[in-house]
This record gives C-alpha cells, structure tokens and sequence, in this order.
C-alpha cells in the first residue's frame, strides 16, 4: 500500500447523499479476480449512457456529459467531494479500488457507511469526515471556483482550501499510523503470534465445541 | 463484574489483546467464504508466501455467480464462471471444505451456514460480505468484511477492530396477523434511516422479536446492515438451541451440555447500559413496502407513495425526487396501484424454509397474474430445496405458475443471468432496491415472501391481510 501523508489535488462534487456501493461499482465488475482495473466502470451506471459490461471498450461508450466527472474542469480530480452516509451497502472492497484506480485519493463527506470507511484504509484511500456546515461551504466553493484544489495534510490532519482556510478532521492513530507508513496490517498482527497461539489454546480449553470437525 | 450486554460479552470473549488507544485484535472462531470478495484475498495470501491459519474455521460455498437453472450445463458467462472457478481452486490448493455447486449443500452463503450448525452461539463470524449480520440470530458477533480483511483472517485468525457502541432496539408487544420479520426490519429501518445504526452493534429484543423463529430472527438480523450497524444479534435462548441440536457443525453429544452452560449466559444482563434504546410498538407494525431506492424509503401497504413537496429537508427532498423519478412513481399514489412486472422470492433475507412456506400458503390454488412476465422463487440452499420438494411447495409454486429454480443469490443483485431490464419493476424479498440493484435500470419494491407471493396473484401490490 502507498503511503500517504500529504496531497494536493482537483475536487470533483459529488451531490448527493446515500451514495452506495453498487452505484460505486456496479455488480457487473466484480467478477474480476484482480485488484485493479475497475476506474473506468467506476460511478459507471452515472457516467455511460449504455449498459456497462466487463471487457467493454470504455473509451468508445456514449458519455453522460451532465454526470459530474464527465466535466472537464474536474477531469483530473484526485478528492471526492460528497454527502452524507457515503459507501454505504455491501462489503465490496471494489468500491475503493474503483475510487483509487480512477484517481481519487482522498473523499470528503459528513459521514460515511462503517465497512466502507474501514476498507478505504487498507487501500491508502483517506475518508475525511467534516461538519455538514464545512461540507456545504465546500460544495459552494467548488461551484464558484473552476479548478478548485484542496490540500489534505493527514500528518497535521487538515484541509487547506486555495484562500488559505482551514479544516481541522479527526483520524484515528493507528489508522493514521498505518497510512502515514503504508504500512500492511497483516505484518502488524503477525508480531503478536504468540498472544493469539496463547489465546487459541486458552479457547481451546473453554469451548472446545469451536475446534472440532463436523460429525 | 459490572453489567455486561451481549456485545459486551461476546467482544470480551474475542479479545487477544487491546492497544492503549482501544484497537484490538479480535480472535475468529468462523470464517464463511464465497467466490466473489475471496479471489483477491488468496491471491495476496500466495504472494507474501502465507497459508491459512485455521481451515478447520473455515466453510466455502460459491453464490453470488451460480446459475438459477439446470447446473449440468455449467456457467455460460465465461467470467462468472473463471470466479467461481478460482474458489474451487483456492480451497482445493488451501484443503478448505468447499460446498461446491454441484454439492447438495451449495447455497447462500447466509443460509447455509446456519442451516450447518456452522454458526454457534457466542460465536464471531466473518464474510466478506455485509449480509454476515444474519448469524447474529444465535447470539453471535457476525460481521461483514472487506477483501483485505478476508486475507486478514486468513493469514491470522483476527481481524484489527475497535468496539462499536451497543444499541438495543426493543420490539415491544406481539405483530398482528400477516406481520412478519421481514415488516418488522423495514418498519425499524423506516424509523432509524439508513445511517442510524452507523457506529453501533444493535440487539434486538422485546417480545416481538422473542416470538420471531430463528428463520425470522435472521431476517431481522440480515438487514442491520441496511439500518447501517454492521452487527445485530439477538440473545440466545430455547429457540436457538432447538434449532442447533443434531446440525452437522453442533457441538457433538459430549460438549452439548458444556456449550448449552456457556450459551445460556449469552444475553445481556438485566442491569447492562445500552449507548441508544429505541422501542417499537410491534402492533403498530403494518406489512411494509419500499417505494424509493434506500431501505429506509418503505411505507405501509395501505398507504400512498409519500410526497417530497411535504419534505422540509432539502438534501432529503432532493433524493426523494430522485427516486420517485428512478422509480417511475407519482407521489400519492396509492401503493396498491404499483403493478410490477416481476417476483423475485429469494435471497438471504428471505430464502428459507419458512419463508417459502409463507409464499406458498398465499400462492396455493391459485395463478400468477396475466400482467407478470416472471415469477421466480429460488431457494437458499439445497437442503432447504429439498425440503421444500418434501412439503411439495414446488408443486405449488409451479401450479400457480411460478419458476422453480436452483439455489443462489440470483436476482437479489443480478451477477448471474436472473435480472431486471431497464425500467422493469420487482416485488422482492432481498434486502436492497439501491439504483441498478436487480439490473441496471430496474426498479426494486421491497416485501415480505407473503407480500411478493400476493402481488405476483394479484398483479399488483396488496395487503396480505385482506387477501382471500
Ligand atoms: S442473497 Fe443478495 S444480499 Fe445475500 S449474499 Fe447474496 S447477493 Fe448478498
């Protein structure tokens, strides 16, 4: 996973609330077995006119030109401007691979779905989390401004808009810990072997019903 | 010990240790896998030159991508297929037991697990797939994960979590006739929205839910996750153990008593502190239907499709537009007026054997309306199938002139061949009418096995209680 501690980047407004993860990703895509692969069927029911399907030519499908990313002033945005209850739906880790495939690197919003935020950790993906009030002044922000950049300072966790304003957001230690290292999770617990083989053999003993085979 | 609530005890049970700043490691006594969220997962698992810390912990079906019809034919979209195909490989390569399409086990990954004895009390259970809330029925932490965190578990038996605040949603009082589990989730998604769960792990209690079946109480644990919490569970009581007793996966006639002293004390103490109470009045509860495409969009059967104009809130006026737009509704419509085009009776939210019941009881002697172009009924597993063949329910369903078909996920989100086209409409039993949920384009109602057996008779929706 790549580190990440600052950027600097174009936002794209995405202006809706409840945004779930099969309109992130629709189901379609994640047949894949890879990782990587799904930016452009990212949003893809909002940004094509025609039914996507794997092992389309994307470049060659009719475009959605009232669909915000069509526009050309946030081409190249690399942060997610968004309302409320973000991710939410199923589990799908394609939802950020999607989103970091494509280009984004950081998402705004009031608040965001429990498995989603998570999984945007563990893909070097920032969920930044401001107040409804903050988020509003964004979206006007963005609209007034062609061109408008943020930059997300995840070490001194804030937002510093173009005019010098800034958001200070809350972010989580060791999530932060982890994403400012890029560091793997599994390497992490796998220092702790021996209190898990102790607290096996603990369970083991007390519910040995969860250790044997079926009948 | 001070007051604990059922979260409480089953996340304490789980601790292997807890960092200063609240992060813990949290031990897995069960991991369900499926084909879809696992291939990116083992993959990794290669890579870094890992094995699997305990198959023994681990159950293998693959559903999301299995065909509805005749099996012997294979998987006709070569994608599909090569998914599937990678699960079969990865638990050959890894000796994980794998319910394979061919094997009469196969199913939903949410109901063959319980079905199993697979999920136990005072169990955690993982899935990378959010639907995991279901095994919480039985007084277990149950879970949806990500791929990341499926490797995770894989390579070391925990995941890294922090606790989630606890919440009890209290069903107070007995549902009235034609009310089933399905209303009840719907009615309390209806009353909390689709965030009002985030952060939490919810228990349902109170007497509507005691009275519920194990089948029923999965129904309601199921869609938590559409009331936003990750984990819902409900505490174990006689219910949960009869169901248990004899499963394959139960604890064998020499640990029954000791699993039954432990499993006893899985449910809150009377003195323990919820973060949020909320009580629902269970006579209030009327059969629900969705109307929008959120969970939280759902109306009584008796009343009108609602009307944004009456919305003070703009962001929410805004989605309510959207989604009658989506919709293809009028707001004020009654909701007896919607016709959909098709009947989808399936999915882990309504897959089991009492739910086909249900729909069978409604479609009995009678015939699927003229303006229905496809009414299917796709069982959860095979043994529930089988079972169901027992009871002749097939023979029902196929009179009345529904389709009877092979287990699997099917039209709930439409990665195999069953889905709806552009601008079609679904009375459905699962658990989602996001955008495209069904297909893209198609347009979702959700509603109890009862509700979609009565609309696909009536060619339109209608109160189940008045149907005669
Ligand atoms: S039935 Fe639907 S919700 Fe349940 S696991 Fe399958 S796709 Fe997911």
């Amino acid at each position: 996973m790549d580190a990440f501690t600052q950027m600097t980047g174009i936002v794209a407004p995405l202006d809706r609330a409840n945004v779930d993860t099969d309109a992130i990703i629709p189901k379609q895509f994640l047949k894949s077995i890879k990782r990587t692969g799904f930016g452009p069927n990212l949003f893809d029911a909002w940004r094509y006119l025609d039914q996507g399907e794997p092992g389309m030519d994307n470049s060659k499908r009719p475009l959605n030109t009232e669909f915000v990313l069509n526009q050309a002033r946030y081409r190249d945005a690399s942060i997610l401007l968004a309302r409320k209850n973000f991710g939410c739906g199923s589990s799908r880790e394609h939802a950020p691979w999607a989103l970091l495939d494509y280009g984004f690197r950081a998402i705004i919003a009031p608040s965001f779905a429990d498995i989603f935020f998570n999984n945007c950790f563990k893909n070097g993906v920032l969920p930044i989390v401001l107040s409804e009030d903050e988020v509003d002044r964004l979206f006007a922000d963005v609209a007034a401004q062609d061109g408008y950049r943020l930059q997300v300072d995840l070490i001194g966790q804030r937002i510093i808009t173009p005019s010098a304003a800034e958001f200070a957001f809350e972010v989580d230690p060791f999530r932060k810990h982890c994403l400012v290292n890029g560091l793997d999770d599994i390497g992490l617990t796998l220092q702790y072997v021996d209190d898990i083989r102790a607290y096996e053999a603990r369970r083991r003993q007390e519910a040995p019903w969860l250790f044997s085979e079926p009948a | 010990m001070a007051a604990r609530t059922l979260y409480d005890k089953l996340w304490d049970a789980h601790v292997v240790r807890t960092d200063e700043d609240g992060t813990a490691l949290l031990y897995i006594d069960r991991h369900l896998v499926h084909e879809v969220t696992s291939p990116q997962a083992f993959e990794g698992l290669r890579l870094a030159g890992r094995r699997p810390w305990r198959i023994d912990s681990i159950l293998a079906t693959p559903d999301h991508n299995v065909p509805t019809v005749d099996r012997s034919l294979g998987i006709e979209d070569p994608i599909s297929r090569i998914q599937v195909e990678t699960l079969g490989r990865n638990c050959s390569e890894f000796g994980i037991t794998e319910f394979d399409m061919s094997d009469p086990r196969q199913g939903i990954v949410h109901v063959v697990g319980p079905e199993e004895g697979a999920t136990l009390p005072g169990m955690t259970v993982v899935c990378g797939d959010s639907h995991t809330s279901t095994h919480g029925a039985f007084g277990a932490l149950a879970f949806g994960i990500g791929t990341s965190e499926v490797e995770h578990v894989l390579a070391t038996q925990c995941l890294i979590q922090k606790k989630s605040k606890n919440m009890l949603v209290s069903v107070d009082g007995s549902v009235g006739n034609g009310v089933t589990a399905k209303d009840i989730v719907l009615a309390i998604i209806g009353e909390i929205g689709t965030a009002g769960g985030t952060g939490y792990a919810i228990e349902f209690g109170g007497q509507a839910i005691r009275e519920l079946s194990m089948e029923g109480r999965m129904t309601v644990c199921n869609m938590t996750i559409e009331a936003g919490a990750r984990a819902g569970m409900v505490a174990v009581d006689d219910k949960t153990i009869d169901y248990l007793h004899g499963l394959p996966y139960a604890p064998s006639a020499g640990q029954w008593q000791q699993a039954l002293a432990s499993w006893r004390d899985l449910r809150s103490d009377g003195e323990a502190v919820f973060d949020r109470v909320l009580h629902i009045d269970a006579a209030s509860i009327q059969p629900q239907v969705s109307w929008g495409t959120s969970p939280e969009m759902v109306v009584a059967v008796g009343s009108r499709v609602p009307d944004p104009q009456q919305e003070a809130d703009p962001v929410r006026r805004e989605g309510m537009l959207a989604a009658l737009k989506y919709m293809g509704l009028k707001a004020n419509m009654p909701v007896s007026e919607i016709r959909p085009d098709k009947v989808f009776i399936g999915s882990c939210t309504n897959s089991r054997i009492e739910d086909l019941r249900a729909a069978a009881a409604v479609a009995k002697g009678r015939k699927v309306a003229e303006g229905i172009k496809l009414a299917m009924v796709v069982p959860g597993s095979g043994l529930v199938k089988r079972q169901a063949e027992r009871e002749g329910l097939d023979r029902i369903f196929i009179d009345a002139g529904f389709d009877w078909r092979e287990p699997g996920c099917s039209m709930c989100l439409a990665m195999n061949a069953d889905r709806l086209e552009p601008g079609e409409r679904c009375a459905s039993t699962s658990n989602r009418n996001f955008e495209g949920r069904q297909g893209q384009g198609g347009r979702t109602h959700l509603v109890s096995p009862a509700m979609a057996a009565a609309a696909a008779i009536a060619g339109h929706f209608v109160d189940v209680r008045d149907f005669d």
